[in-house]
């Protein structure tokens, strides 16, 4: 992998970290007015199902996990087990696949299913 | 304060083990001054290395009580422990002989940080730089570096991946790229970002904690990796 690829990877992180800050805080703020609020869970989607709103937010979110994951755990098997090239990246990679999948499989459910 | 310290040195190179001697206790005795009594009174074979005696050249680095220190500079009162020191070489460097640490790796990773200056004006022609000029602040505070290898001992990251630059090469290439009278930037950015230059760097700050001239080569890793991720997004690396 190139420096300026590296360099670029290490971005991403940094910019993805930046969005989950605020997507975390925004999220348990979601999660502490509903648990004292006494919401349900029927409440809940009432509340989320059509909401353009709650679809860009959790995406966003989801799109910012996917992104940030695979290159932190990339850096983990590095170090941790001595995994270099292809394989560290394949890894990588699919873990952050399956993150963007189940993720939007989420949304898809919260916001339309 | 008691009479007699209890030393116990690494005797040996990658097979060794660590050896007792004890040493008189003296008024604002160093480091650097027991391990010079073990060898001149006690076991000349000893092998270590000094040269200036009073912080400036850098060589005389070792691990005492588990902590890289400048050992011309730290007195034994500072360190010592129920009477008693562990002197080891630094870590994360082979070593020659007892220790002495071979410092070829640490130097030619600065080397392949582009840590020289590369400029082209001469003497006539030399560039005006305002001493307050933000740039040449970022040079003054990093320039003090005497390559003592402590900060580089110190790098957790360097024991788990070799081939990372390491904190001296990184905050020697900073003054470089901050310095605008040099012509290899674009060069030293590339050698510098990645996995084996800055942006291996976990922040964990052993570096600024333990620099005996109070750098901050921390700081100078965070700034390269702003810069080389920056130059990189505008496809100028």
């Amino acid at each position: 992998m190139s420096a300026a690829t590296q360099a670029r990877l290490w971005y991403a992180q940094r910019v993805s970290a930046m969005v989950l800050a605020l997507c975390v805080l925004v999220h348990l703020a979601t999660l502490i007015y509903a648990t004292r609020h006494g919401l349900t869970a029927a409440a809940i989607l009432g509340r989320t199902r059509g909401s353009g709103l709650a679809a860009l937010f959790y995406a966003i979110f989801v799109i910012a996990c996917a992104v940030h994951v695979p290159i932190g755990l990339a850096k983990v098997f590095e170090e941790w087990l001595r995994w270099r090239g292809r394989i560290m990246a394949a890894v990588s990679l699919a873990i952050g696949a399956v993150i963007l999948f189940l993720g939007m499989r989420a949304v898809y459910a919260v916001v339309i299913g | 304060m008691s009479s007699e310290l209890q030393v116990s040195v690494w005797r040996g190179a990658g097979e060794g083990r660590f050896v007792a001697y004890r040493v008189p206790r003296a008024v604002n005795q160093t480091v650097l001054d027991v391990v010079t009594y073990i060898q001149r009174k006690l076991d000349p074979s000893l092998a270590y290395r000094y040269a200036c005696r009073v912080g400036m050249c850098g060589t005389c680095a070792m691990t005492v009580n588990g902590v890289a220190r400048w050992t011309c500079r730290t007195h034994v009162s500072k360190v010592v422990r129920d009477d008693a020191l562990e002197i080891a070489p630094l870590s994360n460097l082979p070593v020659i002989r007892d220790l002495a640490t071979d410092m070829r790796g640490f130097f030619d990773k600065w080397a392949k940080a582009h840590g020289q200056f590369r400029g082209t004006k001469s003497r006539d022609d030399f560039a005006k730089i305002r001493p307050d000029d933000r740039q040449r602040t970022e040079i003054d505070a990093g320039i003090e570096c005497i390559g003592c290898a402590v900060c580089y001992a110190s790098c957790d990251v360097v024991t788990w991946r070799p081939d990372f630059l390491g904190p001296a090469a990184l905050n020697r290439a900073w003054t470089l790229v901050n310095d605008a009278r040099d012509v290899e930037q674009r060069e030293r950015l590339r050698a510098v970002a990645g996995d084996a230059g800055c942006h291996a760097c976990h922040t964990q700050a052993s570096c600024t904690e333990r620099c005996p001239k109070h750098l901050e080569p921390t700081r100078a890793i965070a700034g390269l990796k702003l810069m080389t991720a920056r130059e990189a997004v505008r496809g100028r690396l």
